[in-house]
C-alpha cells in the first residue's frame, strides 16, 4: 500500500515539474506507438475491406488465421524481428536493431491483425448492407473497398483504438528488438520493467500511472475527434 | 443514349437453394413506357427484377438486351424496396453515383443540390441520410438513382409501407423521369399505382410469366381466371 501510494505522489510530481527524463520517455512512447497505429492501420484496413468484398478460394481460412494471429505472442514476434534484423540477418545492413524504427516493425507485426480482424467485422456488416446498392451502381472492387472504409470510419475508430490499446502497454517484443537503451529506445513499458528489476517499485507504479494517464488521455482525444458518441452509427 | 431494347428472356429461371423462385420465363419486353410487374408475394417479382439487372444469376437460360449486356447495365438504375442509404448526408448520398464515375466533386454536389430540390428535399442537404423517415429515405433513394440519367430505372415495389402523399410525391418524380426519356420496370402490389403507372402489365404467379398485356386491356379485360381474381382482390396462389 505504500508503494502504492508513494507510487502515486511521485508520478503526479513527476508530471507536474515536467520531468525530463518521463517527458522524453513519455514522447518516444507516443511516437513509437502512434507510427506504429498509422502505418499498421494503413496495411490492416484495406486488408479487412478487401477480405469482406473479395470472394476467393482461400478466404475462410484467411480470416481465421487472421483470427488467430490476434494472439500472436509479442516474444516470439520481437525474437523474429530481431534475427531479421540483426547484423547476420537478411536485413541486418539496414542497422534497425536497437532504434525506434525496429520498435515500429515489431509492434505493426503484432496490431495488424488485432486491428484487421476487429475492422473485417465491422466492415463485413456494411457490406452486407451496401452490396445491392453498390452491385447495382457497378461500383469497382477499388472504390467499394474506398466507399467501406469511408462509411465505417467510426467503427474503424475502435479498431484502431484496441490496436494503440495493445501497443502501447506491449513490452517484451520491444524490449528485445529496441534493447531498452537510455536517451535512444526507452519508453514507458521498458522503463517500467527496468525500475521493477532494479527493485524501485514506486517509480516504476508512477511510470505506470503515466502510461495509463497517457493511453486514457489519446483515447479521449481520438473519440472526441471521430465525435464518435455524438453522431452515432451514421 | 444504349439502344437497350427489345429484351428477351429465354428460358430465364433462377434457384437457389434447391427452389426454384423464378422461371422459366420466356419473355420479350420492347421498353414502350412504363412496364409494370404484378403478382402475389412470392410471385418472384424481385428475382425477375434483379435478373433483368444483372444483380441477381441465372441458373438456366439467357437474357439478351439489344446492346452489350455490360453496356446495358450501366445504362440503368435500381431503386430497392428498402432503400439502402449511404452513411453519408443527403446530399453526400446523391453526389455519390456521379463522384464514382469520375465526376469533380464541385460539379457533383451542384448537381446533387439541384436533384434535391427536384425531389423535395432542399431543406434536408445536411441531414445524415440513415435518420431521415421512409418516404424520405425513398426520395433520396429515387434521385439517386436518376441523378446519373440512367436510360432505364427498375424500382422494386418504392412505395411498399408509405403513406398517401409520400406516394404522390414518388409517381410525380416517376412521372417527370418518364416524361424525360427514362424507362421504368416497376414491381407493385398497390393496384392504383399499376393502374396510374402502367402502360404494359407482367402477371407473374408462382414465378411464372402467367399474363403479358397492354394496361388498359390486362385491367379491363384480363384473360385468365388468375388474373382476374386477383384484379378482384381474391387470394390467389
Amino acid at each position: 500500500m505504500g508503494d502504492l501510494w508513494s507510487g502515486l505522489t511521485q508520478a503526479f510530481w513527476l508530471v507536474v515539474t515536467l520531468d525530463s527524463e518521463l517527458v522524453e520517455i513519455a514522447l518516444r512512447s507516443l511516437q513509437v506507438t502512434l507510427g506504429a497505429l498509422v502505418v499498421a492501420s494503413a496495411i490492416a484496413m484495406p486488408m479487412a475491406a478487401f477480405l469482406a468484398v473479395k470472394r476467393f478460394r482461400f478466404r475462410r481460412p484467411v480470416i481465421a488465421l487472421l483470427n488467430a494471429l490476434m494472439g500472436l505472442p509479442p516474444v516470439v514476434v520481437g525474437l523474429v524481428v530481431y534475427v531479421v534484423l540483426s547484423r547476420s540477418g537478411p536485413l541486418g545492413a539496414l542497422g534497425l536493431l536497437f532504434t525506434p524504427t525496429a520498435m515500429v516493425i515489431a509492434q505493426v507485426i503484432i496490431i495488424v491483425p488485432l486491428i484487421a480482424s476487429i475492422a473485417h467485422q465491422s466492415i463485413r456488416d456494411l457490406w452486407q448492407e451496401y452490396h445491392d446498392l453498390l452491385i447495382s451502381m457497378n461500383v469497382s472492387q477499388r472504390q467499394k473497398m474506398q466507399t467501406l472504409i469511408w462509411d465505417a470510419r467510426r467503427a474503424l475508430l475502435t479498431a484502431a483504438l484496441a490496436g494503440f490499446g495493445r501497443a502501447i502497454g506491449e513490452v517484451g517484443a520491444i524490449m528485445i528488438v529496441g534493447g531498452n537503451i537510455d536517451h535512444a529506445t526507452r519508453v514507458l513499458t521498458t522503463a517500467i520493467a527496468l525500475e521493477t528489476g532494479k527493485g524501485d517499485f514506486a517509480l516504476a507504479l508512477a511510470l505506470g500511472f503515466v502510461l495509463i494517464g497517457l493511453a486514457i488521455t489519446v483515447n479521449l482525444g481520438i473519440h472526441w475527434l471521430g465525435r464518435t458518441e455524438r453522431e452515432g452509427r451514421w | 443514349m444504349t439502344q437497350m431494347f427489345p429484351v428477351t428472356l429465354s428460358g430465364a429461371t433462377a434457384r437457389r437453394q434447391g427452389q426454384t423462385l423464378v422461371g422459366p420465363v420466356d419473355l420479350t419486353l420492347d421498353g414502350g413506357g412504363t412496364c409494370v410487374v404484378i403478382g402475389p408475394n412470392g410471385s418472384g417479382k424481385t428475382t425477375l427484377l434483379r435478373l433483368l439487372h444483372g444483380a441477381a444469376r441465372l441458373s438456366t437460360g439467357r437474357i439478351d438486351w439489344a446492346c452489350d449486356t455490360e453496356l446495358a447495365h450501366r445504362a440503368q438504375a435500381f431503386v430497392f424496396q428498402s432503400p439502402v442509404m449511404l452513411r453519408r448526408t443527403v446530399e453526400e448520398n446523391l453526389a455519390y453515383p456521379l463522384r464514382i464515375k469520375g465526376e469533380p466533386k464541385k460539379a457533383a454536389h451542384a448537381k446533387a443540390r439541384d436533384w434535391a430540390a427536384r425531389v423535395g428535399l432542399a431543406g434536408l442537404l445536411n441531414r445524415p441520410a440513415p435518420v431521415l423517415s421512409g418516404g424520405e429515405q425513398q426520395k433520396l433513394a429515387l434521385g439517386r438513382a436518376l441523378i446519373s440519367s440512367p436510360e432505364l430505372l427498375f424500382l422494386d415495389e418504392p412505395c411498399a409501407a408509405l403513406d398517401g402523399r409520400s406516394m404522390r410525391d414518388i409517381e410525380t418524380i416517376l412521372t417527370e423521369a418518364k416524361a424525360q426519356g427514362t424507362k421504368l420496370i416497376l414491381s407493385t402490389h398497390d393496384m392504383g399505382q399499376a393502374r396510374r403507372l402502367a402502360d404494359t402489365v407482367v402477371f407473374l404467379l408462382r414465378g411464372k410469366v402467367h399474363e403479358v398485356a397492354d394496361a388498359k386491356q390486362f385491367f379491363d379485360e384480363p384473360e385468365t381466371a388468375q388474373a382476374k381474381a386477383f384484379l378482384k382482390g381474391d387470394i390467389v396462389e
